[in-house]
C-alpha cells in the first residue's frame, strides 16, 4: 500500500468511529447536523475539494462532483447518516479499486521481470559490473552461473545450459557452446560463459520484448474502443436522466421533490462508467501478459480479439511446420556400401556451396580431403562431375543421369534425390529432405480441437513433398509449387471463404512472407529466438518456433475475451438494474454506491484472472 | 519526434482517456497515447516545436487531472 493509500485507510477508520459516535449521540437539530458533519468532513473533504477545483477548470461532471452533489443533497433532505455512510462507502471502494489496480500493475510487471540489471565486463584483468546500456557491440562480457544473460551475443568460451523460460515459457534448457548465439533474458544455468556482444542493449531481444509488451496496451481492441466511446455518452445521458427525474415528477405532481431528488441522486452516483473503463483494458493487458509468460508475444489487444475468431489457419511450410533444414534422410546404395556411396557423393560435391552438398558433407561427418577430388565440373541444374581418387563420379539429379547415360530409378521416399553414378554404372541414390517439427502434428490436431475450420499449407516446394507433409500432419488443404505472388493469390482466395466473423491467420517465418503476413487478418511469425524480421512484420510472435503454441494462443484469447464480456455484462447489468430500481424508488444510496464502486472492484478482480489464462 | 513520459498519480481511467483526447487536439501534436495501465504518455509531435508543444500538453493535463504529473 502506498503512503496515500495508508492515509486514506486511517481516515476511513477515523470517520467510521466518528460516524458511530454521531449516530449514538442523543442530540437534535443543529447539533445533530454538526455531529454528522465531522465524520463527513474527515472522509469527504478531498472529494469536495477536487469537485470544486475541477469545476473551476471546466471539468464539471466527474466522480467527485457527483459524489459531492449526492451526499450534500442527502444532507439537504435530512438524511445525515446516509450521507456520511455513502461517502464512507465510496472512499472504501475507491481505496479497494486503487489497491487492485496497483496490484495488477505489479503482477504484470513481475511477469515481465526479464530485464537484466547488470553485465560483467573484463576491465584491466578484473571483472567489473556495469549497466547493460554501457556495453558496446564487440565487447566481451562474462556470464556466471545463475546470472541472467544481459545482452545478445555469441559464445566465445565456455559450455553451459540456458533457461529460456522467461522468453519462451519452455522449461527445457538449451545448450550453449562456443559459436552458439545466446539471447538476452535467458538465465545461465550451469557454467561460466564468455560472450562477445553482437547487439547494443536497446536493440537486444529482451529490450525489444519489453518494449513490445509495454506498447501493446496502445493498440486498442475493438472492445476497448467501444467502451471509451460508450463512456463518453453514458455519463451525460444518465446525468440528464437524473435531472429529468428530479424535476419532472414533482412538477407533474406525481411525487414530493425530496423523493424525486433522492432518486435523482442515485442516478448521479451510478453515472460513472469507471468499472468498465478500467476493467476492460486491464483484462486485455492481463491476457497479453499471460500470453507472454507462455512465450507468445501479442502486439496489441486488438490482435487478441482477432485470434479468438480464427477460422482458417494458413501455414508456410519451410521453417514453420518443418525445421527448415536439409538433412540426409535415406541412403540407398545399389552395389556398394552406404558409407561408400555417401563418401563419393560428399567428396564430389565438396567444392560446391549448394545446400545439398552441405548436407552431404554433414552426413559424411569426416574431414574432406580436397586433394582426393580433381577435375570438378559443376553443371547448373544438373549436378557435379568430378574425379574422386581418380575415379570419375557423377552426382546429381535425374537429368545428370540421363546425360551420362546411366539408368537410374527413383526413390519411393519423398524429398530431393541425389543420384550417384560412376564409370557408366548407377551406384544408388541419397535422399535429402526437410524434417517436420516434432510438435507439428499435435499443433494441427490441437487447432482443430479449438474449432479452427480449415488448416491450409502453402509452399513453394514440389508437389510430392508438399502433399506428403500435408498428409502426415493432417492438413485440410495444401497448395504447392507456389511463387510468392502465388501465395498471396491463394490467401486472397481463402479470405473470400471466411464465414461470419471468422478470421484468417497466416503463420510463417517472416523473412520472405511479409506480403502474405500483412494481407492476412492476423500474422503469426516464428520468433526463432531472435529473428528480427519476423518480430517486426508480424502481429503475434511465437518465441520458441513451436506451432503448437498457436492453439494455446487461441485459448488465451478466448479466455480473455470471455472475461471482458463477463465484465461488460456484469457492470452494465448491475448499473442498469439499480438505475431501474432507483427510478422506481426501490433502491437507496447503498445500492447506488455498490453499483458504482463495488462493481468496479469486482470487475478489476475478474480482469486479473486474465493473467492466468495461459496456465493449463 | 516520438517520446515517452512517465506519469505519476494517474488514478482515474476516465481521466486518462480525457487527457488523451485533449492532447490529441493540441496544435503540433501528430499522435498521443495515454496508457492508464502502464502509466505512460507517448507523444508524437513536430520536432521543431517539441518543447513548446510539451508545455501545452502539461497545461492541458493539469486541467483534466491536476494531481497527475508528467515526468519530463
Amino acid at each position: 500500500m502506498s503512503k496515500k493509500q495508508k492515509q486514506t485507510l486511517w481516515r476511513i477508520l477515523a470517520s467510521a468511529v466518528l460516524l458511530a459516535a454521531a449516530v449514538l449521540l442523543p442530540v437534535e437539530g443543529w447539533l445533530r447536523l454538526c455531529a454528522f458533519l465531522v465524520p463527513y468532513a474527515v472522509i469527504g473533504w478531498d472529494v469536495l475539494w477536487r469537485a470544486a477545483r475541477n469545476i473551476s477548470h471546466g471539468q464539471v461532471f466527474d466522480e467527485n462532483f457527483l459524489m459531492a452533489l449526492a451526499t450534500l443533497g442527502a444532507f439537504c433532505i435530512g438524511e445525515y447518516p446516509e450521507a456520511v455512510f455513502v461517502m464512507l462507502f465510496y472512499q472504501v471502494g475507491e481505496l479497494f479499486q486503487s489497491y487492485a489496480v496497483g496490484k495488477s500493475r505489479q503482477s504484470i510487471t513481475a511477469l515481465m521481470d526479464i530485464r537484466p540489471d547488470y553485465a560483467n565486463i573484463e576491465r584491466g584483468g578484473e571483472l567489473v559490473q556495469v549497466d547493460p546500456d554501457e556495453v558496446s557491440v564487440g565487447d566481451t562480457i562474462v556470464i556466471k552461473a545463475g546470472e541472467r544473460v544481459p545482452l545478445d551475443g555469441v559464445v566465445l568460451e565456455g559450455k553451459s545450459t540456458l533457461d529460456t523460460a522467461a522468453l519462451t515459457g519452455e522449461s527445457l534448457p538449451r545448450e550453449a557452446e562456443p559459436g552458439d548465439d545466446v539471447i538476452s533474458g535467458c538465465v545461465n544455468l550451469s557454467g561460466l560463459l564468455k560472450v562477445r556482444v553482437t547487439k547494443a542493449f536497446e536493440e537486444s531481444t529482451v529490450a525489444k520484448i519489453l518494449d513490445l509488451v509495454e506498447n501493446s496496451s496502445s493498440k486498442k481492441a475493438r472492445a476497448e474502443n467501444f467502451i471509451t466511446k460508450f463512456a463518453r455518452y453514458y455519463t451525460p445521458v444518465v446525468v440528464i436522466a437524473a435531472v429529468l427525474l428530479a424535476v419532472v415528477p414533482p412538477l407533474l405532481g406525481l411525487m414530493h421533490w425530496t423523493e424525486s431528488l433522492n432518486r435523482a441522486l442515485i442516478f448521479l452516483v451510478i453515472s460513472c462508467p469507471c468499472a468498465l473503463v478500467i476493467s476492460v483494458p486491464l483484462s486485455f493487458f492481463g491476457g497479453i501478459g499471460g500470453a507472454s509468460r507462455a512465450g507468445i508475444l501479442v502486439k496489441g489487444g486488438n490482435y487478441l480479439e482477432v485470434l479468438a475468431d480464427t477460422e482458417i489457419v494458413v501455414f508456410d511450410k519451410t521453417g514453420t511446420l518443418t525445421k527448415g533444414v536439409f538433412n540426409v534422410t535415406a541412403i540407398h546404395p545399389g552395389e556398394c556400401s552406404e558409407e561408400r556411396l555417401l563418401e563419393l557423393a560428399a567428396l564430389a560435391e565438396s567444392y560446391s556451396d549448394h545446400p545439398i552438398s552441405r548436407s552431404l558433407r554433414e552426413a559424411y561427418g569426416r574431414e574432406i580431403d580436397a586433394g582426393r577430388v580433381t577435375d570438378v565440373e559443376e553443371i547448373a541444374g544438373h549436378g557435379v562431375r568430378a574425379e574422386v581418387d581418380g575415379i570419375p563420379v557423377a552426382v546429381g539429379n535425374d537429368k545428370l543421369m540421363e546425360r551420362v547415360g546411366v539408368e537410374w530409378h527413383p526413390c519411393h521416399r519423398v524429398g530431393t534425390t541425389v543420384h550417384v553414378a560412376s564409370e557408366g554404372r548407377y551406384l544408388g541414390h541419397i535422399v535429402i529432405s526437410d524434417e517436420v517439427k516434432e510438435d507439428a502434428v499435435q499443433a494441427i490436431s490441437a487447432l482443430k480441437a479449438m474449432g479452427v475450420r480449415k488448416t491450409v499449407m502453402l509452399t513453394g516446394d514440389t508437389r510430392a513433398v508438399g502433399e506428403d507433409v500435408a498428409a502426415r500432419l493432417g492438413l485440410d488443404e495444401v497448395h504447392t509449387q507456389l511463387l510468392p505472388a502465388g501465395k498471396v493469390e491463394r490467401v486472397e482466395a481463402l479470405l473470400k471463404e471466411k464465414t461470419g466473423r471468422g478470421k484468417l491467420a497466416f503463420v510463417g517465418d517472416g523473412i520472405n512472407d511479409a506480403p502474405v503476413l500483412s494481407r492476412a487478418d492476423l500474422g503469426i511469425a516464428m520468433g526463432g529466438l531472435g529473428s528480427d524480421a519476423a518480430i517486426e512484420a508480424a502481429d503475434i510472435v511465437l518465441m520458441d518456433d513451436k506451432p503448437s503454441k498457436i492453439a494455446a494462443a487461441i485459448r488465451i484469447s478466448k479466455q480473455t475475451l470471455r472475461i471482458v464480456r463477463q465484465n461488460i455484462v456484469f457492470a452494465l447489468g448491475v448499473k442498469l438494474l439499480v438505475l431501474a430500481l432507483g427510478a422506481l424508488g426501490m433502491a437507496n444510496m447503498w445500492e447506488a454506491v455498490f453499483a458504482d464502486v463495488g462493481v468496479s472492484v469486482i470487475a478489476i478482480l475478474n480482469a486479473m484472472r486474465a493473467l492466468r489464462a495461459g496456465d493449463r | 519526434m516520438k517520446k515517452k513520459f512517465k506519469l505519476v498519480d494517474l488514478d482515474c481511467a476516465n481521466c486518462a482517456a480525457k487527457m488523451e483526447g485533449a492532447i490529441k487536439k493540441i496544435d503540433g501534436v501528430n499522435d498521443a497515447t495515454v496508457s492508464f495501465l502502464t502509466q505512460k504518455l507517448t507523444l508524437d509531435a513536430e520536432d521543431a516545436r517539441f518543447e513548446a508543444v510539451l508545455d501545452e500538453v502539461v497545461r492541458v493535463c493539469k486541467k483534466v487531472e491536476p494531481d497527475c504529473q508528467i515526468v519530463r
